[in-house]
């Protein structure tokens, strides 16, 4: 019952940061990519009937966190306290910026809101790939549980690390890549042409680094994962833009399941004495809990999964990026 | 101040903020559903236009519930770690299946009825926006039993190995008695908070298309009395279902009442007091206007019944749960709960006047239609202050009678943390809320639709963006 709760909880997870990883992408590209505002009006398009309900899996994976982990998500949450707190506002100004650009004229509106879109999914995709560096490290967790220290940099401090810093440059480098493969499919015109390219040399770019990765730390792990990127490449290039999406949008959930799994059962580690790291046993809820939640998820969540591919398949047609006159 | 009080205050302001715009979302969702099926029904192209203007309205005023939304499911984890463990068994559940089963109704619906116009047939788009609305109401209702767990603890065991809570029956904590009047109640402060925003924008507009001989006077005219209908409605229903849920609170958490009357003695046939000015160290009133009897028939339903005061209950709790002060403070418990009612009843009272000048055709009042600008704000003033009631009236506790609040926070937390996040939530909450009336202004002053462009029916070719 706990390994299923678990499963699910990192289900949530990979949904939300692959679905979510375009749009943070297609976010960040939308200034770059689209010449005129019309442009990138269409790119941001892409995204517009999707990005909300692609962000409700960060709901889902922490309400389950909370329900079936508490310990977990009590854990998680304190202990990241300030990444945490930026990543939410950061969060809050780039749905509202989404939210809003369309719904009054004028240009500069549109381009104050565009401006505010790329910055914010930058910060996210820069933080989020920060904290899950952070989180395969463990944290300077104490015998309550709770992150030691004082201060900022109680929470601050392990984010201002190289390993937090390559994190965060892996996680903006997968952020315009799911972006960039979903603008190539979901386009047309001079917008896909200029998306495939930077996908191509996305895949490239984070491909060489991963190598360079395997090779400075002796691992074999980066070399598996640059073998998809150079799928990704080659696909891109072909013009397979389907294939190209699919297999990042894999790859990505391969490397969210390592994150979360790469401890075995310890779902917190704590880099200050083992014996304070916090296993999935500890953190469990009660059995009665887990299996009153296990009713309600078998009822709703295949639900979800239905209706949300329903509303993919009803915006299903490429957005024009050229005017299309009516 | 100290760590508590600073997370204190940062959870009042986040949770005050979202506040604001979750009543709306609430009842533009439900008046966005009606106009459709009104239009589905009947045909009359006023029903469609109204219904995309509420929607655009709707639109905006959801995204800024939404990312604040958010905000609330992480407090639990970031400020209140020690909450979260001791209780997460018994609240985890509920903001999980709200998640689950509401959130992504909301979110996944709502985008499908505002880009779905020519994608959906049109029974089938008029159905997602019942969806969404229908969506509302649940997260309402399931959030508002994870809250009415903290007013009156039901459905929990503490269990003797963990010394955790351990939930007992799901279906019990749902339907918590506090919640069952909370929940009606909560509904119908919502009504008010929309109604009187498209009374106010309705009767604007159509008093400036009258004006101009704009052609769009009549559908605003509509929106107007809808609005004020469902002002009018709600705040009858917000007084009868407010009096039940005084009587259900009276039982559970007596102190609370006795706050909100700022009464210190155990009384018979108890007055109401309309009116108090407190002095002395201890707050308790010089003065006063008192209804006789009145107290005691809201809190018992009878003139002559006993209410209990602040002073046996203050007694009564040392007894059973230790010594220690379980006065909340009353002043604000007695002036919030007044404000709640009172600022309510003149925007109902208001909303009243409007239908009664304006009926049959008749032009409303001058001083009513001048007043307009500001009857948007009586019901989010009042659904603040009734919450600020609820919520401070019930400490020290966190869970009444269980746990206090400084029980709950996370104890490594420190002070330099919760005052750089709450300055950066009142930032970016200050511009979201500058940002957002700046928007609602301009989209009010938005001519209406105009008639339909046929549907593109076919299939496979790129769809031409429009600017979103």
């Amino acid at each position: 019952m706990v390994t299923f709760w678990f499963a699910l909880v990192v289900l949530c997870w990979v949904l939300f940061f692959v679905l979510e990883g375009f749009d943070f992408g297609v976010g960040l590209l939308a200034v770059f990519l689209g010449r005129d505002d019309h442009e990138r009006s269409a790119a941001i398009r892409t995204v517009g009937p999707f990005w909300d309900g692609n962000e409700v899996w960060l709901v889902a994976a922490i309400g389950v966190t909370f329900a079936a982990f508490p310990d977990w998500y009590a854990a998680l949450l304190s202990g990241l306290y300030l990444p945490l707190v930026a990543l939410l506002l950061l969060l809050a100004i780039r749905g509202v910026a989404l939210e809003f650009r369309g719904k009054s004229d004028g240009v500069r509106w549109r381009r104050g809101c565009d401006a505010a879109l790329a910055a914010s999914s930058a910060g996210i995709a820069l933080l989020w790939g920060a904290v899950l560096a952070v989180l395969v490290r463990g944290l300077a967790l104490g015998p309550a549980g709770e992150v030691t220290g004082t201060g900022l940099s109680r929470t601050l401090g392990p984010l201002l690390s190289p390993a937090a810093a390559a994190g965060a440059a892996a996680g903006l480098a997968v952020a315009v890549l799911l972006g960039a493969a979903f603008l190539a499919l979901r386009t047309t015109g001079p917008l896909r042409r200029r998306a495939r390219r930077v996908c191509v040399a996305t895949a490239a770019l984070l491909g060489a680094g991963l190598v360079a990765a395997a090779a400075v730390t002796g691992s074999a792990g980066p070399l598996v994962a640059a073998l998809p990127c150079a799928g990704v490449a080659l696909l891109a290039r072909d013009r397979r833009e389907g294939a190209a999406f699919t297999v990042a949008a894999l790859a990505v959930a391969g490397a969210v399941v390592a994150v979360f799994t790469v401890h075995g059962d310890v779902v917190l580690r704590s880099t200050l004495n083992p014996a304070w790291s916090l296993t999935l046993a500890d953190a469990a809820a009660t059995g009665s809990t887990l299996r009153l939640l296990t009713v309600a998820g078998v009822l709703i969540l295949p639900g979800v999964l239905v209706y949300q591919g329903f509303s993919y398949w009803v915006f299903r047609r490429r957005v024009a990026s050229e005017r299309v006159p009516s | 101040m100290d760590v508590l009080d600073l997370t204190r205050l940062q959870f009042a302001v986040v949770t005050i903020y979202h506040y604001l715009f979750v009543p709306l979302s609430i009842s533009l969702a439900a008046t966005a559903a009606g106009l459709e099926l009104a239009w589905l029904r009947t045909g009359a192209d006023k029903y469609r236009q109204l219904t995309r203007f509420v929607g655009a309205l709707l639109i905006v005023t959801f995204a800024v519930g939404v990312v604040t939304g958010l905000v609330q499911e992480f407090q639990f984890g970031l400020g209140w770690s020690n909450f979260a463990r001791f209780y997460g068994d018994v609240f985890g559940p509920t903001l999980a299946i709200e998640g689950m089963l509401a959130f992504f109704l909301e979110a996944t619906f709502l985008a499908l009825w505002y880009f779905g116009w020519d994608r959906l047939p049109r029974a089938a788009h008029a159905a997602t926006i019942v969806v969404v609305a229908v969506g509302t109401v649940l997260s309402a209702f399931i959030i508002l039993a994870a809250n009415s767990f903290m007013q009156n603890p039901v459905a929990y065991a503490l269990d003797p190995a963990t010394g955790r809570a351990r939930l007992t029956s799901l279906t019990a904590l749902l339907t918590n008695e506090v919640n069952l009047a909370a929940f009606p109640h909560t509904m119908a402060g919502a009504a008010m908070a929309g109604g009187a925003l498209l009374l106010a924008i309705g009767a604007w507009r159509a008093r400036s298309a009258a004006k101009s001989a704009a052609g769009d006077g009549a559908a605003f005219g509509t929106l107007a009395r809808l609005g004020a209908w469902l002002t009018f409605l709600g705040g009858a229903l917000t007084a009868l279902t407010g009096d039940y849920l005084g009587k259900v609170i009276t039982g559970v958490q007596p102190m609370k009442m006795a706050a909100a009357e700022a009464l210190y003695a155990t009384t018979a046939g108890a007055p109401f007091s309309v009116f108090a000015l407190g002095g002395g160290g201890d707050g308790r009133p010089f003065f006063s206007i008192e209804v006789p009897y009145l107290l005691s028939v809201l809190a018992k339903g009878s003139p002559g019944a006993t209410v209990a005061g602040i002073d046996d209950l203050q007694a009564q709790y040392v007894a059973q749960y230790g010594p220690g002060s379980y006065i909340p403070m009353v002043p604000v418990a007695f002036w919030t709960f007044r404000l709640m009612i009172g600022i309510g009843m003149l925007a109902a009272g208001l909303a009243a006047a409007y239908l009664w000048t304006g009926r049959r055709g008749r032009t409303p009042h001058r001083l009513l239609v001048r007043a307009l600008p500001v009857l948007p704000l009586l019901p989010a003033a009042a659904n603040t202050f009734g919450w600020l009631f609820t919520e401070t009236a019930r400490q020290p506790w966190l869970a009444f009678g269980i746990t206090t609040v400084a029980d709950g926070l996370s104890p490594g937390l420190t002070r330099a943390e919760v005052l750089a996040s709450l300055l950066g939530f009142t930032a970016v909450y200050g511009v979201l809320a500058v940002v957002w009336l700046r928007l609602v202004r301009r989209l009010a002053r938005k001519p209406l639709d105009p008639a339909p462009a046929p549907a593109c029916a076919e299939r496979d070719t790129p769809e031409p963006a429009p600017v979103y």
